[in-house]
């Protein structure tokens, strides 16, 4: 092993400049303070939990969780997602808070890179969680408040994609065996097409039921979708299902963002936890989901406080991505000033800080490329005499 | 481009095949096309773009979103183990990926090795016939590993079996069967599915007609 230069970092680990963090911090402001009008409250947790608590009760791979050790030798890890532990949280904690409760965070989360760059390993997740409501409603807030933060941002063209995790289980259920259902889901997960529609003919079914299965992967587009899919499934669950889903856009409809949402059943989150309607939001621009979410009604009862919940995050950098630079430059001011006028100088500078211009006081003698250093503000004042600039 | 496809071609093999299929399905590709040593190729009227890539390469510029939709072999799908959605059977460039050797050679019992292009299917199939082996990784003539003595058994793609018969070697085990696919990046699977679905339909008519 060569030891790593002074500049390197470990892979998937990325620097933020200032004017990136400065574009991420008005992103972020916008997107907090729209949680926060919805009554999202903020709550933080550690970075560090144990293997055995968040790390069991995650859905994120175990080769993508970094792990160290204690001092007692407890095998702890770097949060890989914010909704376990949350869940934790919420069933620890705030045992006592009444349900709904409405929780939203914004943090970093931890995902080993095996295979290259271009993932990041660390990345800023901004999210909701929605906790101890059953009800359609919840799953249409938490929709139309993404849809909302995402309109508010001014990205163009932006979808969300709604999915039925529970619809495609009960349809498998009633054709196929356990084995058989559970092979079809890894296919469709796995978005093998050519293998799910291979398995599907090469199955001893019935004519009809094998359409219905291939019948799935054309279940996208508008909302007309969920009456063909009602056309596919015949026990009473699914169909309760679907008519939830018809609700939903009823819902998403007074809202006033339903122009912004599709219907996708072959949506199957990578996160294995959910139980019900999954979404993920996405503009054309670049190749990855910018946000993804979906009820999870079992997770709460891995930390013993059985809850229903839905929420989102939003991946923080892969929004600022799709968005572009945000360039509203805010007033920048330098002064640089000469010993004489020091407390001239320090004056003005407060004057102007109380305005909300940020200022730079600069001592002179302290500068060796004058013209270099200035260059980069919009307005620059010397408190200087004239021979010691000359 | 943000209105038509970018589509990821493999050079090579497949592409000749991927060309005609294209043409087949009504896609009006210029004469000079497969000539051509330019990279990028635009096609204004059909609002195609393609890009001409190396075939282990063409999953990973779909993952990442730079192409729409791609071609590619399964070998390769196997390989690279990319998160795209695998939509169609092309059923064009037909071969397999087997494990080949010396016939009868024996093989040494403590750590046999496997040269391969395929490091990660060649590791997975080992792995599931619970047998440890070391892989060696190689960028071609794989042939030659057994030959001079690198390896004791290869993990390659084998069409007529030719070129393994005349360096005296022998398809020992078949791993898969090998078609080319059209492969869609997730996003762009749901941004632009009409105009997938279009070309998805287009090939599949052709190739159930073939």
């Amino acid at each position: 092993m060569t030891k790593p230069f002074g500049f390197e970092k470990p892979v998937g680990m990325r620097d933020t400049l200032p004017e990136l963090y400065e574009s991420k911090g008005r992103l972020r402001d916008q997107i907090e303070g729209k949680m926060k009008q919805w009554g999202y409250r903020f709550v933080e947790t550690p970075a560090l939990e144990y293997y055995d608590t968040v790390g069991t009760a995650t859905s994120i791979g175990e080769r993508k969780l970094f792990k160290l050790l204690d001092q007692e030798g407890k095998t702890l890890v770097l949060r890989p997602d914010m909704t376990a532990p949350i869940a934790r949280m919420v069933a620890s904690g705030l045992k006592k808070k009444t349900f709904p409760l409405r929780l939203a965070y914004d943090a970093s989360v931890f995902r080993a890179q095996q295979r290259e760059g271009g993932h990041p390993a660390e990345f800023e997740q901004v999210g909701v969680e929605l906790i101890g409501e059953h009800s359609i409603h919840a799953d249409a807030e938490v929709i139309a408040l993404l849809a909302r933060i995402l309109n508010g941002t001014g990205l163009q063209n932006f979808q969300v994609a709604v999915g039925h995790i529970g619809f495609v289980t009960e349809l498998f259920n009633e054709i196929l065996d356990e084995e058989e259902a559970e092979a079809l889901r890894r296919l469709l997960h796995d978005k093998n097409y050519v293998g799910f529609r291979r398995f599907v003919e090469d199955e001893e079914l019935s004519k009809a039921a094998r359409s219905r299965l291939l019948a799935l992967l054309d279940l996208r587009g508008g909302r007309e979708k969920i009456e063909e899919a009602a056309g596919l499934i015949e026990d009473q669950k699914g169909k309760q299902m679907l008519a939830e889903l018809i609700m939903l856009f009823e819902i998403l409809d007074d809202y006033g963002v339903s122009s912004h949402i599709k219907v996708d059943f072959t949506l199957v989150s990578h996160m294995s936890y959910y139980t019900g309607i999954v979404f993920e939001g996405f503009n054309g621009k670049i190749g990855f989901p910018l946000a993804s979410g979906g009820r999870y009604d079992e997770l709460l009862g891995k930390f013993n406080r059985e809850a229903p919940a839905t929420g989102f995050a939003v991946f923080f950098d892969r929004l600022l991505e799709a968005i572009g630079p945000l360039d509203d430059e805010e007033d920048s001011c330098c002064i640089v000033y000469s010993d004489q006028w020091r407390k001239e100088a320090f004056d003005l500078a407060r004057e102007k800080r109380a305005d909300g211009v940020s200022v730079v006081l600069q001592a002179l003698t302290g500068l060796k490329h004058v013209d270099q250093f200035t260059d980069s503000f919009q307005e620059v004042i010397y408190y200087t005499d004239k021979e010691t600039l000359s | 481009m943000i209105d038509g496809l970018t589509i990821a071609m493999p050079k090579g093999r497949i592409f000749h095949e991927a060309v005609e299929l294209l043409r087949n399905a009504g896609y009006l590709l210029p004469p000079e096309f497969e000539e051509s040593r330019k990279l990028i190729i635009d096609i204004e009227e059909a609002k195609l773009r393609f890009i001409l890539a190396k075939p282990m390469d063409v999953p990973t510029y779909v993952e990442h979103g730079v192409a729409d939709i791609g071609i590619a072999g399964k070998d390769v799908m196997l390989e690279e183990e990319r998160d795209v959605y695998e939509i169609l059977d092309l059923k064009i460039s037909e071969c397999r990926l087997a494990v080949a050797g010396i016939p009868g050679a024996k093989i040494q019992g403590v750590a046999p090795k496997v040269a391969s292009k395929y490091p990660n299917v060649a590791a997975n199939y080992f792995r599931e016939q619970g047998e440890q082996v070391e892989i060696i990784k190689l960028n071609g003539s794989i042939e030659l590993a057994p030959l001079v003595g690198l390896a004791d058994r290869i993990v390659d793609i084998v069409s007529t079996g030719r070129t393994l018969k005349e360096n005296g070697l022998a398809e020992l085990e078949q791993i898969a069967t090998v078609t080319s696919r059209l492969i869609a990046n997730p996003v762009s699977y749901r941004t632009k599915d009409e105009l997938i679905d279009g070309m998805a339909e287009r090939l599949a008519k052709v190739i159930e007609e073939a």
